[in-house]
């Protein structure tokens, strides 16, 4: 594929608002996991929870679009000079001309389930305070993202469980190829709701400690919330040689189960050999590889068994959900950022609460963070339904 | 950008299949509104059969009946997938159960909650590790998987798969968003014509906001106000009637979706 620049992005999770506190947070492994006190859940399990959000006021001319998702959207795309950037493109490009693809899983699914406990006790209906249309509908956020940005251009929601936010790229990259816009915004937001935590507790996918990513103890997923996003745009020369690039994607489908990885990988290792192929890049050019490592027993396996028959044992890899949860929808964007962090500082995020890498996976598997000159970033993002991504970046031109 | 259809599926309110339908929705026979008739997927596993909702199984129908109809191998083909809605049944029954004491979600229903949930069965019964994309944009959701769909057979120059479906929703949700009739349609495209292509389709986005396409039945006019997907009648109807004609579909504020068509045979 033809590289785009990404020439502004914008990240908020629970290691804080902005590039500034990610980097802050990666550098010093903190973590941003607490135990659980999100609404009136009682689950034993920890979360990455954004508090900020709860007293965020929705921008003015926006007020219906007022839930949880899309507070979050708004506090992501007022960090690093996002909302300025893209005003600056609009004037370039004009705002038919930048598309607005972004990505989630649960958009406002919180205010229907609160909704649902003030339905009218006569006639079951829900409260006349719910707006369907801004809130719980999935494309919410996409019009919202759009509105608050004055953006006019072709525009979607992809919903492909937690590999939304990095198929996104793929669609934008498509868009701009075809002609169907000159720029595009991708990102998106996964906020904490009911129905994911008591879900994944259903399915027995939640820890009760902190997420331990690859480690032989790892018992399971930590949820967080979040929101990141990316402007993406044509290169108009030879790139900056601190420029961030998209230079590959690739997608694929396990065609094996709707919530277990294939445990072979296979689908995984298909996403990682077609991004490598998009980006012209081989195995050994990728300087490390954010992995999707969720710490679930069957992704890790899965994932470190697709890694090694890719790559080998011998490229640095992690996951950093033991710093900021997963994000679900969000997952594949705020991964997309760390990658462009680790990229522009050389900087390989060691696995936060991760104690002992399980013997039984093979790849090289950080720990501890480590320096180092990153040329190329490889990120994965797999999910429910088979649903696999990965995305190549790069530095430089 | 300028694709072929080579195959198409449909299922609606009264329409059983593309090939069953053609007449009807090329106005030469008569439109009688009918409760959707959605059968049971052949070509899942019992186990995955068992778990398929309803919007799983419009989608496999329409899915499998276009590439039945293009002689195509869906487990080589890619795949966009777009509803205006995940489950709609599956969103009420998790945040009913969550209104009580236990709370205790069903771990399948929370499976199939996912809006790419037909595309994730799609890809287990058509072996299609191929990639796919479950897009969302409210009432134009079929045009944008119209735009998606266009756009990568231009880009990747091979083969995709437009399914697009929608369900109505239960009380109380209905109240809030009311959708008709279940309402299915599948288009297979290809970036070259073949021995099977029907037509070509000249997919262009149009600033401003011109009117969309209506039908002239008033019984087909009020099935594609009443689903999302059922707002690619225009674009069947015209694919139907065998001919030059061209349609708008209403997408973004800003623009609309000019779709030209034309028979290849």
């Amino acid at each position: 594929m033809q590289p785009l620049v990404i020439s502004r992005f914008a990240i908020v999770n629970c290691l804080g608002a902005g590039t500034g506190a990610l980097l802050d947070a990666l550098r010093t492994k903190r973590s941003g996991l607490a135990r659980c006190d999100f609404e009136t859940v009682a689950l034993d399990t920890w979360i990455g929870r954004v508090a900020a959000v709860e007293e965020l006021r929705i921008r003015r001319g926006l007020e219906d679009y007022d839930c949880r998702s899309n507070r979050m959207a708004q506090l992501g795309l007022e960090q690093d000079g996002f909302t300025d950037a893209v005003a600056a493109a609009r004037e370039r490009y004009g705002a038919a001309r930048i598309g607005v693809f972004i990505g989630t899983s649960t958009s406002g699914i919180l205010e229907t389930e609160l909704a649902y406990r003030c339905r009218d006790p006569q006639t079951r209906a829900l409260p006349a305070s719910f707006r369907y249309h801004a809130t719980q509908n999935t494309y919410s956020l996409g019009d919202f993202v759009g509105r608050y940005l004055g953006l006019t251009g072709p525009s979607f929601v992809v919903s492909s469980a937690c590999s939304s936010t990095a198929k996104v790229f793929g669609n934008a990259a498509r868009m701009i190829a075809a002609g169907a816009c000159d720029a595009a915004v991708v990102g998106g937001a996964d906020t904490l709701c009911l129905t994911t935590l008591y879900g994944f507790y259903s399915l027995e996918l939640t820890s009760s400690r902190p997420c331990r990513p690859f480690d032989a103890d790892r018992d399971g997923i930590s949820l967080g919330e979040g929101a990141g996003f990316a402007l993406l745009e044509k290169p108009t020369g030879p790139a900056a040689s601190d420029a961030v690039m998209l230079l590959g994607v690739g997608e694929s489908s396990d065609a094996y189960h709707m919530s277990t990885p294939h445990p072979e990988g296979a689908g995984a290792k298909l996403a990682m050999q077609r991004a490598l192929q998009a980006a012209r890049l081989g195995p050994a050019d990728i300087d490390y590889i954010n992995l999707h490592g969720t710490a679930t027993r069957t992704n890790d396996a899965a994932e470190d068994k697709a890694v090694v028959e890719l790559f080998g044992s011998a490229t640095p890899c992690s996951s950093t959900k033991g710093a900021t949860g997963h994000l679900l929808g969000a997952a594949g964007i705020t991964e997309a950022v760390i990658s462009m962090l680790a990229a522009r500082h050389g900087l390989l995020p060691g696995s936060a609460h991760t104690r002992s890498v399980d013997p039984a996976l093979k790849s090289d598997y950080l720990l501890d963070n480590r320096e180092s000159r990153v040329r190329h970033v490889l990120t994965n993002s797999f999910g429910f339904g088979g649903s696999n991504c990965s995305l190549v970046i790069g530095i430089g031109g | 950008m300028r694709a072929y259809v080579e195959g198409v599926g449909l299922l609606g309110p009264g329409l059983r299949g593309w090939h069953a339908s053609r007449a009807v929705l090329a106005g030469v026979e008569p439109y009688r509104p009918a409760p959707t008739a959605i059968p049971a997927s052949e070509l899942l596993p019992p186990a995955e059969r068992r778990r398929a909702s309803i919007p799983v199984k419009l989608a496999l129908a329409v899915g499998w009946e276009a590439f039945m109809s293009a002689g195509r191998n869906a487990a080589a083909t890619a795949a966009v997938f777009t509803a205006s809605s995940g489950d709609g049944e599956i969103l009420h029954q998790i945040c009913e159960t969550l209104t009580t004491p236990e709370r205790e979600v069903s771990p399948t229903r929370f499976m199939n909650s996912v809006h790419n949930a037909a595309a994730g069965y799609w890809s287990i019964a058509t072996q299609s590790r191929e990639p796919s994309t479950s897009l969302c944009c409210y009432d134009a959701s079929f045009a944008a998987g119209l735009l998606e769909c266009a756009t990568q057979v231009a880009v990747d120059a091979r083969p995709v798969a437009l399914i697009a479906y929608d369900q109505p929703y239960p009380q109380p949700l209905h109240a809030t968003r009311p959708i008709s009739g279940e309402f299915g349609v599948a288009l297979v495209m290809t970036p070259q014509a073949t021995e099977r292509s029907l037509a070509t389709i000249d997919v262009e986005l149009e600033p401003g906001e011109a009117g969309e396409s209506r039908l002239p039945d008033a019984g087909l006019e009020a099935a594609r106000l009443g689903n999302p997907a059922a707002r690619s009648l225009p674009l069947l109807a015209a694919l139907a009637r065998g001919a030059a004609g061209q349609v708008v579909l209403r997408y973004v504020a800003a623009a609309n979706l000019r779709a030209r068509v034309a028979p290849c045979r």
